[in-house]
């Protein structure tokens, strides 16, 4: 199995604060690897890390073969990594049209966007067909969560990188994502994903990496996690449940 | 179309039938113009002077919108605080006076064609060399500050000093007059109620109609093209820009080169409206940019425009009405919008 994306002894320091402290980490290519960790375990910083946004300090990342330690932000996100950050990134501002244009460089305007792509994603989130050209500031959470993912995936990447997306939504829209993310899941794309909300990691995961205090503590696969509340419980201190 | 869950045809061309709340145009700081024109004329009194003071205060504000306009973009796109956007200023007036007057030929002649002629390569003259200058100055200056305003502040402070010291350097420490093309001068009479007319000033139509033009263009760039759109997003969100393969650092560069070649363009229809220039062009204008785009909310192409445009009405109506205030009137201007909007009139974040 080859690994999309590795990072060998990474450490981050963001100001005086050391935050990652050699980070190893294997995301295989084709699957689904949830990130999980208790608050400030260092998994938003991971990915920061990944996209440059904080650069690694020490260590390597690699992506398909290629270190990309020293890339710029830009660089990186040309090799085909798109990032949802925990925040969403909306412009609140701008369009919903406009968040797909510029998820898609190739495209100049939106007559310029892939029409498959951009109805295969109507059709996994339909308010975003609903609120094209309404400035998407004006969104619910989990709208903006779906414009956030879709911006990310109206251009062909090689790798997903997606901070808690069923952060603040209601049940229904944690569903929903469920869904688009299983339809990812069938078309074999490659994601790396933070997430807090432990049925969402289960429904999803194909493996896991736990982290605590900014270092991966566990790997393994998600099936293997879910059924182990012992290991939940030393991990993560709480249940999965594992009957579900 | 719009309630169809998944549309195979064409995309929507209209925001839809659902209303959103507040997604309208925010037109509060129109009305807030529209005051203080109406305003403005009970207390003049007199018609004629009105439209007098209306006029020549829209022409100042159209060019302080554009020697503004590349401030306000640069410290919403990179948050880089440029106290040194004056010498462009200076440069283009100078650059301008000079080309005016090695063209004496042209700015004298009786065919208007000629003397707009000597105008446009005036300001095309000042905005090449305020464009390298700024190409310059954003590479020696402000390249090793980002992220730091206060270093921004002073260093930008004295790379503005030496601009000034180099320009009397070249042209000399004193006041230079500033040709004004025959074309250009004069008044057009405008027939006001009561048999009295109006004298609004050649130049001050020129200068609205060319304000107006590169106001225009701004909007069609921002709002219609990609390039657009990546400074408007990256003002609002400068990583997630970057973290979308966007090299944000490049389009910052190409803003400030432009920002600096408008302010050269300002410089020299600030001179013609002065009809003269001094090295301190640059400092005196200053204070009245960080004003205006303040004012308008840092970082908002729409804010500054409005803010230019009651920093130029202002100005003219109170030099007129209490001469002793007119310094004090735009401060005065900025203090009750801030207390009004805090962010500015157009707050971007």
């Amino acid at each position: 199995m080859t690994n999309a994306l590795s990072l060998e002894g990474v450490h981050t320091h963001v100001g005086p604060y050391h935050i990652l402290h050699g980070v190893d980490l294997h995301v295989p290519a084709g699957q689904v690897t949830m990130l999980l960790g208790r608050n400030g375990a260092g998994k938003t910083s991971t990915l920061r890390t990944v996209m440059g946004l904080w650069p690694a300090s020490a260590g390597v990342l690699r992506f398909k073969g290629q270190a990309i330690t020293a890339m710029t932000t830009p660089e990186i996100a040309r090799l085909g990594i798109a990032y949802v950050p925990e925040t969403m990134g909306i412009f609140s501002e701008l369009t919903v049209r406009d968040h797909l244009v510029l998820g898609a460089r190739a495209a100049r305007r939106a007559e310029d966007l892939d029409r498959t792509r951009l109805d295969w994603l109507f059709g996994l989130f339909p308010a975003l067909h609903k609120f094209w050209l309404h400035p998407a500031g004006k969104l619910s959470g989990g709208q903006k969560q779906m414009l956030a993912i879709a911006r990310a995936l109206i251009a062909p990447c090689e790798l997903l990188l997606v901070d808690e997306p069923s952060k603040g939504l209601a049940p229904a829209m944690v569903m929903k994502l469920i869904e688009a993310f299983t339809e990812l899941k069938r078309q074999r794309c490659t994601v790396l994903m933070v997430e807090q909300n432990l049925a969402m990691a289960k429904a999803l995961g194909d493996r896991v990496a736990v982290m605590d205090n900014g270092r991966i503590v566990h790997t393994g696969a998600m099936a293997e996690l879910a059924d182990d509340e012992v290991l939940q419980q030393r991990l993560l201190g709480l249940s999965l449940g594992v009957a579900a | 179309m719009t309630d169809s869950p998944l549309p195979t045809g064409s995309l929507p061309t209209h925001p839809g039938e659902v209303a959103l709340p507040g997604a309208r145009f925010d037109a509060r700081p129109l009305w807030l113009l529209a005051a203080l024109v109406l305003l403005a004329f009970p207390l003049i009194g007199n018609g004629a002077s009105w439209l007098t003071l209306t006029a020549a205060g829209l022409a100042m504000g159209l060019i302080v919108f554009i020697m503004a306009s590349g401030l306000t973009l640069v410290f919403g796109l990179m948050d880089v605080l440029n106290f040194g956007h004056g010498v462009f200023i200076a440069a283009g007036a100078f650059v301008g006076t000079s080309v005016l007057a090695g063209m004496a030929g042209w700015v004298g002649s009786a065919s208007a064609l000629q003397n707009l002629g000597a105008v446009a390569l005036a300001m095309l003259a000042a905005m090449a060399v305020a464009a390298a200058l700024g190409a310059a100055f954003e590479r020696v200056i402000v390249r090793p500050v980002y992220g730091q305003h206060l270093k921004q502040i002073l260093i930008t402070m004295g790379g503005m000093t030496v601009g000034e010291e180099l320009i009397k350097l070249i042209w000399g420490p004193q006041q230079l007059p500033m040709p004004m093309p025959e074309a250009l001068r004069g008044a057009v009479l405008v027939p006001w109620f009561g048999g009295e007319a109006a004298a609004v000033e050649k130049y001050r139509l020129f200068a609205v109609v060319l304000g107006l033009a590169v106001f225009a263009g701004l909007l069609w760039l921002l709002n219609r093209t990609k390039l657009g759109l990546l400074v408007r997003a990256g003002v609002q969100d400068r990583e997630m820009v970057e973290a979308l393969g966007y090299r944000v650092r490049r389009l910052f560069v190409g803003v400030f080169v432009a920002g600096s070649a408008l302010a050269g363009l300002g410089g020299v229809l600030w001179g013609l409206y002065q009809q003269s220039v001094v090295p301190q062009i640059g400092a005196q204008l200053n204070t009245l940019l960080f004003i205006v785009i303040i004012m308008g909310g840092l970082g908002s192409t729409l804010g500054c425009f409005v803010g230019a445009l009651a920093v130029g009405l202002m100005a003219n109506y109170t030099g007129f009405l209490a001469p002793k205030l007119a310094l004090f009137s735009n401060i005065g201007l900025m203090v009750a919008v801030l207390l009004w909007r805090p962010q500015g009139l157009y707050p971007v974040r």
